[in-house]
């Protein structure tokens, strides 16, 4: 069994983890001005929504993105309305991957 | 519930906890089981990947890297980059991580994910305070543990399963990830912060990447979303304590 690529994963680790860290270690920035907070505060539905959105509308053709439509959309447009409607996340998940199976049994992309 | 009831955020925090162990065990399961298909990964090598370095998309662009045979110093660059919006997190934690100790704050840095971002954080708003157990639980319990052992699980065992799509599991993360979105949004500000991003997120991936398209995405959507009067009491991190 060949441990070739642990360097690889260390190498991986040791550029990740200062963008991890830089917020959470970094003095003092705690003590940022309120409207910056105000913005961080913004930051998780922004980014969450971005990388729901471009995992569903954005593919790849010959190697250049490709707006794409099909059957996730409704997947997790199910899932928002579940989780908005009845606070449950686990509940919308399982919807979500209900209709993806259901949709490719029936021959959906 | 009402704000600060201790037992009702932990107990709302674990329930959402569930779908996000579903999500990290289907994509750490797909993610062992691209590594064991490339043909380029023993178990202890994709192993490592999801220990050390634990960063899902990059993992997975990883496996193609390495397949196409791309040098070390430029998976290094790019997983550099594909990794960037961490630091949008790390900013956004950093007041409820206030006066916690130096090692706790450098071993969530490790542990800090998409996943336990969205659920730690919502838990902190809830409360109005940090928790350590929302926190450790959003990163070790739904996410480190299953991420590791589905990997585990589908590079060792990944062939059984022919054609993980007709499961549903490509669909697992864009859902969970709006879901908790859905968590995050309280008001106008985020809804506008939510949509902006998406929409900025999606017009600069087809332009540029994907990559550029979701940090684009994760800056300008709150930029946008502070124009907006904010539509009640905040649910800010306790700033007056944080004032010297």
């Amino acid at each position: 069994m060949t441990t070739d690529l642990v360097p690889l994963a260390v190498l991986m680790f040791v550029v990740t983890y200062p963008s991890r860290a830089i917020g959470l270690l970094a003095p003092g920035i705690e003590r940022l001005p309120r409207r910056a907070l105000d913005y961080l505060q913004l930051v998780g539905p922004a980014v969450l929504t971005a990388l729901a959105a471009v995992s569903i509308m954005v593919g790849t053709s010959g190697g250049r993105p490709v707006f794409t439509i099909g059957l996730p959309w409704l997947s997790v447009a199910a899932c928002l309305a579940l989780v908005a409607w009845r606070h449950n996340l686990f509940i919308g998940l399982a919807a979500a991957v209900a209709i993806a199976i259901a949709g490719r049994a029936v021959g959906f992309a | 519930m009402q704000p600060g009831d201790l037992r009702a955020a932990r107990r709302q925090v674990v329930v959402n906890g569930l779908g996000i162990i579903v999500s990290a065990a289907g994509f750490g399961f797909v993610f062992g089981l691209a590594a064991r298909t490339s043909g380029h990964y023993s178990p202890v090598e994709a192993l490592a990947m999801s220990t050390i370095a634990f960063g899902g998309a990059g993992q997975f662009a990883a496996v193609g890297y390495v397949a196409s045979g791309v040098a070390w110093p430029v998976i290094g660059v790019l997983t550099g980059l594909l990794n960037a919006r961490h630091v949008l997190y790390s900013a956004a934690l950093a007041p409820w991580f206030r006066g916690r100790p130096f090692t706790e704050r450098a071993v969530a840095a490790h542990l800090l994910t998409d996943e336990s971002f969205a659920l730690s954080i919502a838990h902190f708003r809830r409360l109005g305070r940090f928790d350590p157990f929302g926190y450790w639980y959003a990163a070790i319990v739904t996410t480190f543990i299953p991420w590791n052992l589905a990997t585990v699980a589908g590079v060792t065992i990944g062939d059984a399963i022919v054609e993980p799509q007709r499961l549903g599991i490509d669909v697992i993360f864009p859902a969970a990830m709006i879901g908790l979105a859905v968590g995050l949004v309280s008001g106008r500000r985020e809804l506008v912060a939510a949509v902006v991003g998406a929409v900025v997120a999606v017009i600069v991936s087809l332009a540029v990447s994907p990559t550029v398209g979701i940090i684009a995405g994760g800056i300008v959507g709150p930029a946008v979303g502070l124009l907006v009067p904010s539509s009640g009491p905040a649910e800010l991190p306790p700033l007056e304590d944080m004032r010297p």
